[in-house]
């Protein structure tokens, strides 16, 4: 049991902690400002295959980052646009996104790599395996000082609890709350092209199996607070660095394997345990998911 | 009568306002939408470097063809009609219910424990066991994102949502370490009792060879349509979740217990999207097999909002989806470079449409579709 806790499970925490870390974090810029993301794995996705493709065709990660910081901000801007201008659905217009970004990798890489769903491999010297886990550390303190010390930060919190008498203030409504999901676009976005160039060396099919979900749920776990958000992201990176280190070395005194399934059950059972008050009431922001109409 | 649906649908500023109670208002949101959806497509197609024209006829003719276009089209539509009457009842007691993907697993599951189990028993015995199980395990872990909700005021989309993976995670749990067959390298269960299997619809009609998997379980879903119309609109149950679903105050107020409602119209809805597990394990496969379920709980979603949330237009939007499953895989095979991606791609674009009407309407129309949500 002891070799288990060693210093590669920390560092394989928090690699797996890092694109939890930018999703929830840009899940919160978003729901902070009153838009459900439950596109966020979609805007993962999005972000993952066009870094991995434009580093390829570029041969620069760097370019493959800003590549998919702009696919996550395209992506996010749909999901703006829809709920902000055209007040659709949030939820659903989110789970339109992640179908469709479910989908859009394997119809592109078809058809310019013609590979079902994968981008080609990349050599290790265009990979950025520690510059986004570096970005995501920073970004923890750093959205806690833009969300509680700047006006833009007051704007954002106003607009997601009371969008009327932000307005009455003088505060744009629709203005602060695109912001707040094109944030969410670029932190995502990072978030994805972490996993294909950084934890990885390709783009291969729904690479993200549902690490933005977890992300949301970590959002909501850390009561859509900063560093409550990051720590319940490490939580979930641990609980999935055990799952895998444990295949295979950890036994029941029957001599099986602990079913990894139960492991990864954690997060969401975790989730909706605080959803339903047990450990500390979780409130969202009380107009979150509420198109805003001026009167 | 205040709870009418009809009381939403006040009159908006749209240009087709004339028809807005008629049922060309019905339709013709959902086909704009369809129809925006395939010209951003084409566009798409035509980047890739195909012909869209000649890839929507390769679509529409492989899926239409007889006997195996329209067989596999059906065959495809069952399970969608399923999940699109699954969300079609919880939208009409105003929830979202994202968890259909995860009720259906466990109903899959559950149906092929039934039918393990008990696999001696006579099919007169062993299929209405069957069925109960695939009906009781998805109205269960339908139910349980209801009662959370009112009990504890948990918003039902990210419970079912975590419970998606709560259920792909337990089932995979059973299928890989109890029912598994010992050395079987593919995540299935072992196989059910033949008492358990339902007749392919090729036995009863001519000409239909019986390789198309088309089964009874398709008429089962017809039946389902309808049983659902009666339900919301003929019984007292059904209208109490419609009114708490247009106006829970109003419905609170007039004597109807919200709470119950939530309950009873999620566990509706799971049983709804359990069926699917007739289709797949009785009708289908004869076993679970892991990870069947090609996203067919989230595109439910897509098909309740399309066929505008009456058991008809989700019986319509289930077959054009089921058209577009089995015309995508022809596009894949006889194509350049169109893959059968382009089908996900199209159902993301129909929703996106679907959900922001208002795009067709003009700026300054308001919207009367999709109100709530709260998270």
């Amino acid at each position: 049991m002891r070799e288990l806790f060693t210093a590669s499970l920390v560092m394989s925490t928090l690699r797996l902690a890092t694109p939890l870390v930018l999703a929830a974090l840009g899940g919160l810029f978003s729901e902070r400002a009153g838009v459900i993301n439950i596109a966020l794995e979609g805007i993962m996705l999005a972000g993952a295959f066009t870094a991995a493709a434009v580093t390829y065709a570029v041969g620069n990660p760097w370019v493959g980052l800003l590549g998919g910081i702009g696919a996550g901000m395209l992506i996010a801007a749909i999901h703006a646009l829809a709920c902000i201008r055209y007040k659709a659905d949030q939820v659903v217009t989110g789970t339109a996104i992640n179908i469709l970004m479910f989908g859009m990798p394997g119809f592109l890489s078809g058809a310019f790599f013609l590979s079902s769903g994968s981008t080609p491999q990349l050599p290790k010297e265009q990979l950025i395996p520690y510059t986004p886990m570096v970005m995501a550390g920073l970004l923890v303190p750093l959205t806690w000082y833009v969300l509680y010390r700047t006006p833009f930060g007051l704007r954002l919190r106003s607009v997601g609890e009371n969008p009327a008498a932000a307005d009455a203030a003088g505060v744009s409504v629709p203005l602060i709350r695109y912001s707040g999901v094109l944030v969410s676009g670029v932190l995502a976005g990072i978030g994805g092209a972490y996993l294909s160039i950084g934890q990885s060396s390709l783009f291969t099919r729904n690479m993200t199996s549902g690490r933005g979900f977890i992300g949301l749920a970590a959002l909501i776990f850390g009561k859509w607070r900063p560093v409550q958000t990051m720590l319940a992201c490490v939580l979930f990176g641990f609980t999935e660095a055990v799952s895998i280190q444990m295949q295979g070395v950890v036994k029941l005194p029957s001599g099986e394997d602990i079913p990894v399934q139960f492991i990864q059950m954690v997060p969401y059972l975790l989730t909706i345990i605080v959803l339903a008050g047990f450990i500390g009431r979780s409130r969202p922001p009380r107009a979150l998911g509420l198109p805003y109409e001026k009167e | 009568m205040i709870l009418d649906d009809r009381a939403r649908s006040a009159p908006t500023r749209s240009p087709f306002r004339h028809y807005s109670d008629g049922l060309l208002g019905e339709l013709i949101f959902p086909l704009i939408a369809v129809l925006a959806a395939f010209v951003v497509g084409g566009v798409m197609v035509l980047v890739v470097g195909d012909d869209p024209i000649q890839t929507y006829r390769l679509l529409l003719g492989s899926a239409l063809s007889w006997p195996d276009g329209i067989g596999y089209t059906l065959f495809y539509a069952t399970p969608l009609i399923f999940t699109g009457l699954a969300v079609l009842v919880a939208f009409r007691g105003g929830l979202l219910n994202i968890g259909a993907e995860g009720q259906l697993y466990v109903a899959a599951f559950a149906t092929a424990w039934a039918g393990i189990t008990f696999a001696n028993l006579s099919a007169w015995a062993l299929l209405p066991l069957c069925f109960l199980a695939a009906i009781l395990a998805g109205a269960v872990w339908g139910a349980i994102p209801g009662v959370l909700k009112a009990r504890f005021g948990s918003h039902e989309v990210i419970t079912t949502i975590m419970l998606n993976f709560v259920a792909v995670a337990l089932v995979g749990y059973f299928t890989q370490y109890h029912y598994k067959a010992p050395g079987d390298p593919i995540m299935q269960t072992t196989m059910i009792g033949g008492g358990a299997h339902i007749a392919r619809l090729g036995r009863f009609i001519p000409g239909f060879p019986e390789r198309i998997p088309l089964n009874l379980s398709f008429v089962f879903a017809l039946i389902a349509c309808l049983l659902v119309h009666l339900f919301l609109w003929r019984t007292t149950w059904g209208y109490e979740i419609r009114a708490t679903g247009s106006n829970p105050q109003a419905a609170e107020y007039g004597g109807i217990s919200i709470r119950k409602q939530m309950v009873l119209a999620m566990a509706v809805s799971g049983a709804l999207a359990g069926m699917v597990g007739i289709n797949e394990v009785l009708g289908y496969r004869y076993r679970h097999y892991d990870g069947f379920s090609a996203n067919y709980g989230f595109t439910g979603i897509a098909v309740a909002l399309l066929g505008r949330n009456h058991p008809v237009g989700v019986l319509f939007a289930a077959m054009l989806f089921g058209m577009m499953i089995r015309g995508g895989i022809f596009v894949d095979a006889f194509t350049n470079n169109v893959t059968k991606d382009l089908v996900d791609v199209l159902q993301g674009i129909v929703i996106l449409f679907v959900a922001a009407e208002a795009l067709f309407r003009g700026p300054f129309a308001s919207h009367r579709l999709l109100k709530r949500s709260k998270i």
